[in-house]
């Protein structure tokens, strides 16, 4: 088992004769992601690595049976594809465009929703299922198949990151970057839940950063429904007030949303937060040993 | 991107939100001759900068005569408020208070949607009042897919007013900066005060707007307002160019690929104790062409003693960025010490390529900190 994506996710990459999108199909093609067809209005009929490419999302799910998609196209497009395929019957959209407008954002997840259908993203690396399916701009060679949930607001830290699990015997069970942006789809809490329903998954890993209180949230969640160990590292304690670090989402405003108050929450709830990101593992050694005994 | 409280509160009479007649000043004399020309006995002098905390700071002063006027222009006028120098002030008209309320619309993260919140609490910050009296703040969360009609606009009103004048009022006002705030893809547009005058009528006697960055594509309107500090101007003319940089006050220069990840150095740096000149992320790939770029950049800083620079490779492999760094490094003349962490696929070819030249290779971000570290306190 795994969460949100496995063997028989049934992919449409929307924006697939784009630059990024080719590129990423290839990659995902060649880790064993079953892509089933592409998007992309005027070029149906053609192929791109030998997958289907289709008008429209209408078309592409009917012929291909697809349950999952993820978008490419430019972020001015973006909100509008994601609508398109919440319209066509994907169950789970993956949006790893940059730069919507948040508005838009908020218009599109309204529409998700009544359609019941999740979004992941905008402004996110994606995620992946080691050994079984790649949804994403993840590098793949850095993760590997295990018991470890991760979940990320960021993308390159999270790499960083399974890098020392994978580094350490910690594979992972499913890894998901959630996005960067104000306003995004599944986000810490709909993810804990999920890995704590999840068979295959041992702990959790949470990868947070300044900007909102979805940590503070995600700690009382853990506190008062998750028992399976988490360990947390949440980066931009050293950043300074009221500036977006990067991220559209990664900014203090007020002295709200610093790094120490999500510390501690996470701390108050139990989660054992590391100081830098190679403690990780260490971690979660410690805490698997405190469970067994 | 934020915008001055004249720039809003013209906003606000575009949408026909009621806000007092007020004239901007960048000059004692022009501040004698608005008197003349408003033409009221009290007036309000309030300094137009770009942080809160005007009033605390003394940026804000009532006057009643012309070299009252003349007085308080000239006090304001030049001070600074939180590093950010007077240029201008606004006059306008004071009002008869009878009681203060706020109300704004901001995104609510957690939930997804444009927020309202509301309060009889209007005067002080809102934080403050979530604090000390959470129960006298109202939040409602608008279905994008409806707005807020009338009915629900009324409901809203009637949760802050009983009498039905106030209530049509606020209900008026509660449409009108719902409308401005999709319509110019705000963050947050918040009147606080909107006071109750004398006369029994609702008015905006400040206001308070913060826009979208990734919306200003459709708003020329909106991004003309934009008034940029010299900081500011870096850290745009930087995103022009592909990355993100925001610049702080060590002496540790850093270029990270990715924006989590650049915060985690920063933050290393701290706890090992030294203090990073800066967040860079020069995001996915590091051609040298960004790589000149952003290091010309980070050396314009003169107190940037040594420059770590921090990079995973992922979907661009060790030996591609070194090969990158190298190509990079045969164009920039400093003698700035640089060390190269760099992890991820092919890292042994790409640690080899740089070993024995003008970089300092680490393992590890542990290792390329305490090195960076070093270096920085010894200089």
């Amino acid at each position: 088992m795994s969460i949100l994506i496995n063997e028989s996710t049934r992919l449409i990459v929307q924006g697939i004769t784009g630059r990024d999108g080719g590129f990423h199909t290839r990659k995902m093609l060649d880790y064993g992601t079953q892509i089933v067809g592409g998007v992309s209005p005027g070029k149906g009929g053609t192929h791109v690595h030998d997958v289907p490419v289709f008008n429209t999302m209408e078309q592409a799910v009917k012929q291909t049976n697809a349950n999952t998609s993820i978008i490419f196209v430019p972020a001015r497009f973006a909100a509008d594809s994601i609508m398109e395929a919440a319209d066509a019957g994907i169950k789970l959209i993956i949006c790893i465009a940059e730069g919507i407008p948040t508005l838009d954002v908020v218009k599109a997840y309204r529409y998700v929703q009544q359609k019941g259908a999740q979004l992941i993203g905008p402004n996110c690396p994606g995620l992946v299922t080691p050994g079984k399916s790649l949804a994403g701009i993840l590098p793949a060679q850095i993760f590997k198949p295990g018991r470890i949930g991760v979940i990320s607001r960021s993308g390159t830290l999270t790499y960083e990151i399974v890098y020392h699990l994978s580094a350490a015997g910690l594979g992972q069970s499913t890894a998901i970057g959630m996005g960067g942006d104000p306003v995004v789809g599944l986000y810490f809490i709909d993810l804990l839940d999920l890995f704590e329903n999840d068979p295959d998954t041992d702990a959790m890993v949470m990868i947070g950063e300044i900007g909102g209180n979805a940590e503070e949230l995600a700690a009382e969640h853990i506190r008062k429904h998750i028992t399976k160990p988490v360990v947390a590292f949440i980066a931009g304690q050293s950043a300074p007030v009221g500036k977006q670090m990067g991220h559209a989402g990664a900014i203090i405003s007020s002295g709200s949303g610093t790094a120490a108050e999500k510390i501690e929450s996470l701390k108050a709830a139990g989660v054992l937060v590391a100081d830098e990101p190679s403690q990780i593992p260490e971690l979660l050694k410690s805490v698997n040993l405190l469970k067994t005994k | 991107m934020k915008i001055h409280e004249y720039q809003a509160k013209d906003l606000f009479s575009t949408y026909g939100i009621p806000v007092k007649k007020h004239r901007l000043c960048f000059s004692v004399a022009e501040a004698v001759s608005a008197y003349k020309d408003l033409g009221e006995q009290q007036v309000v002098v309030k300094a137009q900068v770009l942080t809160g905390g005007r009033g605390k700071a003394g940026g804000i002063k009532l006057a009643s005569n012309e070299e009252d006027v003349a007085s308080k222009a000239a006090q304001i006028i030049g001070m600074s408020i939180k590093g950010y120098p007077v240029e201008k002030v606004l006059l306008t008209e004071a009002v008869n208070i009878t009681s203060e309320y706020y109300v704004s619309f901001a995104i609510d993260r957690n939930k997804k949607s444009v927020l309202l919140i509301m309060s009889p609490e209007g005067g002080v910050e809102i934080e403050t009042v979530a604090v000390e009296t959470p129960d006298r703040i109202f939040r409602f969360n608008i279905d994008p897919m409806i707005g807020i009609p009338d009915f629900m606009a009324r409901q809203f009103a009637f949760t802050m007013f009983t009498s039905i004048e106030q209530v049509n009022q606020m209900a008026t006002i509660i449409q009108k900066l719902y409308r401005l705030f999709i319509e110019k893809d705000a963050s947050l547009a918040e009147i606080n005060p909107l006071v109750q005058t004398a006369e029994g009528q609702l008015i905006a006697i400040d206001a308070k707007m913060t826009f979208d960055d990734n919306a200003l594509f459709r708003h020329d309107e909106i991004r003309a307002l934009a008034e940029l500090t010299d900081e500011e101007k870096t850290e745009v003319s930087a995103k022009d160019k592909g990355f993100s940089y925001v610049s702080l006050d060590g002496e540790i220069g850093c270029m990270v690929n990715g924006a989590g990840l650049a915060m985690a150095t920063m933050d290393m740096i701290k706890l090992y104790g030294g203090s990073p000149a800066n967040f860079l992320d020069i995001g996915g790939s590091s051609n040298p062409v960004k790589v000149i770029e952003a290091m010309k950049l980070l050396l314009s800083d003169k107190r940037v003693k040594v420059v770590l620079i921090n990079i995973f490779g992922g979907i661009t492999r060790c030996d591609d960025v070194a090969n990158g760094l190298l190509e990079a490094f045969k164009q920039i003349e400093t003698q700035t010490p640089v060390i190269v962490r760099l992890t991820g696929t092919n890292e042994q070819e790409g640690r080899a390529l740089l070993q024995n030249t003008r970089f300092l290779v680490a393992q590890t971000m542990s290792e390329a900190t305490h090195m960076a570290v070093e270096i920085a306190s010894k200089s």
